[in-house]
């Protein structure tokens, strides 16, 4: 398998947030004796990904396993604490907002509410006029309006609307609006953080299918985050499955659901309700998802692992190659105590 | 742009008229009756020139044997004067038009310069963060910690022994809109900021910085048009605030001078005949000043809750 | 007896100038210790559903007609001191969000003691067994501890199940789950959807779950009420729905879902959106978007005819099978 240069390229991708600000706050009174004592969240842990172009990477995982700070460190919206990110080739995660600017019309970023993404103050017309003038000073005013009317038409959202301001518009239709507002830019590369969990089941259809046919038409790159496994079995070509900001599992769609390995995919592939499965046989997890404040040593993921043995416990898992092209990050599929 | 928004511009009243707000507004008496009471003190005020039958700046037109007529319905009263005349024999009517206009005038301007000061400040401080934000709420918090009237006092006692009260009264107003208006900067700036961090956390702001666009260009044109309910309800309360301090400090005799009264001066002028049975001199403008800050204050309060965010989803 | 009776409920809310009808009439029964699901997209009339049925409907929304019999009593005329004592006592409500629920600077356990002696003469120290008692039903480790901690100090999940444990306090005989794990995790969803489940059967308890996911109501419950714009569309038993839906909407419904159609092929989707309540189109409100729909259906609203197996809304319901039978036979 020989790779193509993959487009997006995430190196040891690490991000931490202090939760003490100032120097008042990391103050903690233990055992009568005054300590500075500093708490950090580890909301993404040495993560590495590619994505090659045409591909439609799914991040799935469950709240608070930092896929959205993967996408927003991606996006430029954070910056991360170690790691590399670097696009076509070029390493972006340093850069300053100016050397981001030629990047920005490559890259675009759709958010999960479209209540909240789009300026309330703002008409339709303005919110999409806006990055194309920003982007490109030398268009006249006609030819402004003339991408914003093609863009609407592509996504489905009549031109004379042009006027109305959001609230106007159903959740959908904002959705349709805020991806419109995405493609003015004529981007490559687009980040999709949940783009549909906040829709109605037939309206997640409509959306899903527009982002489908701009992928087919505009040759996109998507990442998509999402935490609906459905979505990702329809949607994805790779999937990367994150538990407390690592990476468990990373694999072909298909791969992934005819043979998921790691534990916890398994776990996370039995927990959704089907639809003609009368009686669900699902994995029962112990405990809940733990908070990411000072990780264990181990596997994030032993506390609540059926197989945990003492390894798992003292040592951090390395991702590993299956012979099917799946990446595993577990040692009880690396010693085989797994079956199957 | 413009040419869009010209096709939408006759709508733009019955649009206003239909809204949330407008719906509030014909629903609330109080609020109609406020606006009927302020629309009608600030009309006659501006257009005191016309309406009023003397012109109290004009010393040829002021005979100190009119002085201390009682109001028409009072025994002893002139025809000429309707609500009577002050210790300097002036019309009371003319010179209550002329002092509204006047505390009116003090009160939007330095109100004006507390928006400009406050909103410019809040907004930088809530969307830069970090160490420029702790610097300027900072000065805000030392700023607040010293009563408005305790700052003007001394600022303007200083100024009038500085440039003696010649010159001082000659540019009274102006040392009144620029002490008032930065006493209480604060009080924008700290509900800028506050409605900004809401603001910066949604995801348009997101999506604009993904955009590539500059900070600048996101705080104007992305959140400020966002955070303008909560100041439009501060600045109803600090017009009616800012006419208060300017009455105050013109009654301690450190605003306007007496030959161009204010409300505030007014009334302190004729406290001194009060006993002597001239009440009207202090009175009615008194009477003048309280209803004017009250409609103010009940327009505000209307405002506040007709922009209260549960019934306001933008 | 049916446990519940709803017949022809509607539901308005008043507007400015006019009102707008949130329910249209309505009507189902549930048997007792039944497990009924309330599926729809939001704007349907679900959640207005639960709140009438608790008699919790606010201000602009009022019950305009119709009855609703809880045990032969009509609660939509009671009183707020008779429907206190259903309330809680007979009747419990689990809501999406646990922090609407928990009263979050009072203890666990000062809330479940709380809601204990409000309805049962009961000393402390037998509230507070009682309480734990149901805190162990609901799975929860160590229940003595957990009744001296805050809301805030249990995850989200935890906090569910002492909804649930609440709920379950005074034995009611209905509980209605408003989405209750829409706001959890997958893994966690599918552990309180089993319990939930396994106190429903155990206790014979009857159980009304609104929900917009099929997946969960495939799973959850033995009938299902499908809505759309305020009326009910299509109701039967869950497997028959889910299996062979009549009503074109709820062929949408299901085939819209990702797992229906091949990786990568376009989603059968609906088109258009749900009508907002103060536009509902004459006739039959699924018309503008029905790939069905006759010049009928625009006019005359439809009626609800028994059909196969289902209760079902549609005029065109004959047609579409007779479609649906040929294009098997191809």
């Amino acid at each position: 398998m020989t790779a193509p240069q993959p487009l997006l390229d995430i190196r040891n991708l690490e991000k931490r947030f202090e939760l003490d600000r100032g120097f008042l706050e990391t103050l903690k009174l233990r055992g009568g004796k005054l300590v500075q004592e500093k708490r950090e969240v580890h909301a993404v842990n040495d993560i590495s990904l590619q994505v090659a172009p045409g591909e439609a990477l799914c991040v799935v995982g469950e709240s608070g396993c930092g896929k959205s700070t993967v996408a927003r460190l991606i996006a430029g919206l954070l910056t991360p604490s170690s790691g590399e990110i670097h696009y076509g080739g070029e390493r972006i995660d340093n850069r300053s907002r100016r050397a981001m600017m030629p990047l920005r019309k490559k890259m675009q970023m759709i958010f999960q509410n479209p209540y909240a993404s789009l300026n309330p103050r703002m008409t339709i017309q303005q919110a999409l006029e806006e990055p194309v003038r920003y982007h490109n000073p030398n268009l006249s005013q006609g030819e402004i309006r003339d991408k914003v009317a093609d863009v609407m038409r592509a996504v489905g959202v009549d031109p004379s609307w042009g006027g109305r301001y959001p609230h106007e518009f159903s959740g959908g239709q904002r959705q349709r609006i805020a991806i419109a507002r995405a493609l003015t830019v004529d981007p490559e590369f687009i980040i999709a953080d949940e783009p549909i969990s906040a829709l109605d089941v037939s309206i997640q259809a409509q959306v899903l299918n527009l982002m489908l046919e701009a992928k087919e038409e505009r040759g996109l790159t998507y990442l998509f985050i999402t935490h609906d496994l459905s979505v990702v079995q329809h949607f994805g070509t790779k999937v990367a499955v994150l538990y407390l900001g690592s990476v468990c599992e990373l694999s072909d769609t298909a791969t992934l659901f005819e043979n998921p390995k790691h534990p916890y995919t398994r776990a996370l592939l039995s927990a959704v309700p089907q639809l003609k499965d009368d009686h669900p046989n699902h994995i029962r997890l112990r405990g809940e998802i733990p908070t990411p404040i000072n990780l264990p040593p181990g596997c994030p993921f032993e506390s609540r692992c059926a197989h945990a043995n003492s390894r798992c416990q003292s040592e951090q898992p390395r991702p590993q190659l299956q012979p099917d092209g799946a990446l595993v990050a577990c040692h009880a599929v690396e010693e085989g105590r797994l079956d199957g | 742009m413009s040419s869009l928004s010209t096709n939408s511009e006759p709508s733009r009243w019955s649009q206003i008229w239909n809204s949330n707000i407008g719906y509030s507004f014909r629903k609330n008496p109080v609020a109609i009756v406020s606006l009927v009471i302020f629309l009608v003190i600030a009309v006659m005020s501006f257009c005191a020139p016309l309406i009023a039958p003397f012109d109290p700046y004009d010393p040829g037109q002021i005979d100190i044997m009119n002085s201390e007529y009682p109001p028409l319905w009072v025994d002893g009263a002139d025809a000429q004067f309707m609500l009577g005349t002050d210790d300097q024999g002036r019309d009371l009517w003319s010179t209550i038009l002329y002092g509204t206009r006047l505390s009116l005038l003090i009160g939007i301007c330095a109100v004006g310069l507390q928006a400009i000061l406050g909103i410019s400040i809040g907004l930088i401080a809530g969307y830069v963060g970090g160490r420029i934000d702790s610097l300027l709420m900072r000065m805000a918090d030392i700023q607040l910690s010293f009563s408005t009237l305790m700052v003007a006092i001394i600022f303007l006692a200083v100024t009038q022994a500085m440039f003696g009260s010649e010159t001082f009264n000659q540019y009274a107003i102006y040392f009144l809109i620029a002490v008032i208006g930065v006493a209480e900067w604060p009080q924008y700036a700290r509900t800028v900021r506050a409605t900004v961090l809401a603001e910066k956390k949604k995801e348009y702001v997101d999506s604009a910085r993904v955009l590539g666009f500059g900070p600048m260009r996101i705080m104007v044109r992305h959140i400020l048009p966002n955070s303008l309910s909560p100041i439009f309800v501060i600045s109803t309360v600090q017009v009616a605030n800012a006419i208060i301090s300017e009455a105050s400090l013109s009654f301690l005799g450190l605003g306007m001078p007496p030959s161009q009264p204010s409300l505030g001066s007014l009334i302190s002028s004729g406290f001194d005949y009060i006993f002597s049975g001239s009440w009207w001199i202090t009175a009615i403008p008194g009477i003048v000043l309280v209803v004017l800050v009250l409609v103010i204050n009940l327009l505000g309060d209307w405002l506040r809750d007709a922009l209260n965010p549960k019934l306001y989803k933008g | 007896m049916s446990l519940l009776s709803v017949r022809d409920l509607s539901v308005k809310f008043a507007m400015r100038d006019n009102t707008v009808t949130a329910l249209n009439q309505i009507s189902f029964d549930l048997a007792k210790g039944e497990r009924l699901g309330i599926v729809g997209e939001s704007g349907a009339g679900k959640s207005i559903t639960g709140f009438a049925l608790m008699n919790l409907l606010s201000r602009p929304g009022f019950v305009d007609s119709g009855k609703i019999l809880f045990q032969g009593d009509d609660i939509a005329q009671m009183s707020d001191a008779q429907m206190r004592r259903i309330r809680g006592n007979q009747m419990a409500m689990i809501f999406q969000d646990p922090m609407v629920t928990l009263n979050p600077v009072l203890t666990i356990g000062q809330q479940m003691v709380e809601t204990l002696m409000a309805h049962r003469k009961l000393s402390k120290s037998e509230a507070e067994q009682i309480a734990i008692v149901k805190l162990r039903e609901v799975y929860i480790p160590s229940p003595a501890e957990r009744l001296n901690q805050y809301p805030h100090e249990l995850s989200g999940g935890m906090r569910q199940r002492i909804i649930i444990a609440i709920a379950l306090l005074l034995d009611p005989q209905l509980i209605i789950a408003d989405e209750p794990t829409t706001a959890l995790d997958v893994t966690i969803q599918a552990d309180i959807m089993e319990l939930l489940l396994e106190l429903c059967e155990t206790n014979k308890v009857g159980l009304i779950l609104i929900t917009h996911d099929l997946g969960v109501v495939s799973q959850m419950t033995e009938r299902t009420l499908v809505m759309y714009a305020g009326r009910i569309i299509e109701a039967g038993r869950t497997r028959e729905i889910i299996n062979d839906p009549q009503h074109p909407y709820t062929q949408g419904l299901i085939n819209a879902l990702p797992q229906q159609t091949a990786p990568g092929q376009r989603l059968k989707q609906i088109p258009g959106n749900m009508p907002s309540l103060t536009a509902i189109p004459n006739g039959c409100p699924f018309s503008p978007r029905c790939e069905y729909v006759q010049d009928h259906c625009r006019t005359e609203a439809p009626k609800t005819v028994q059909y196969t197996h289902v209760e079902v809304a549609c005029h065109e319901v004959h047609r579409l099978h007779s479609d649906k039978a040929e294009e098997m036979n191809r």
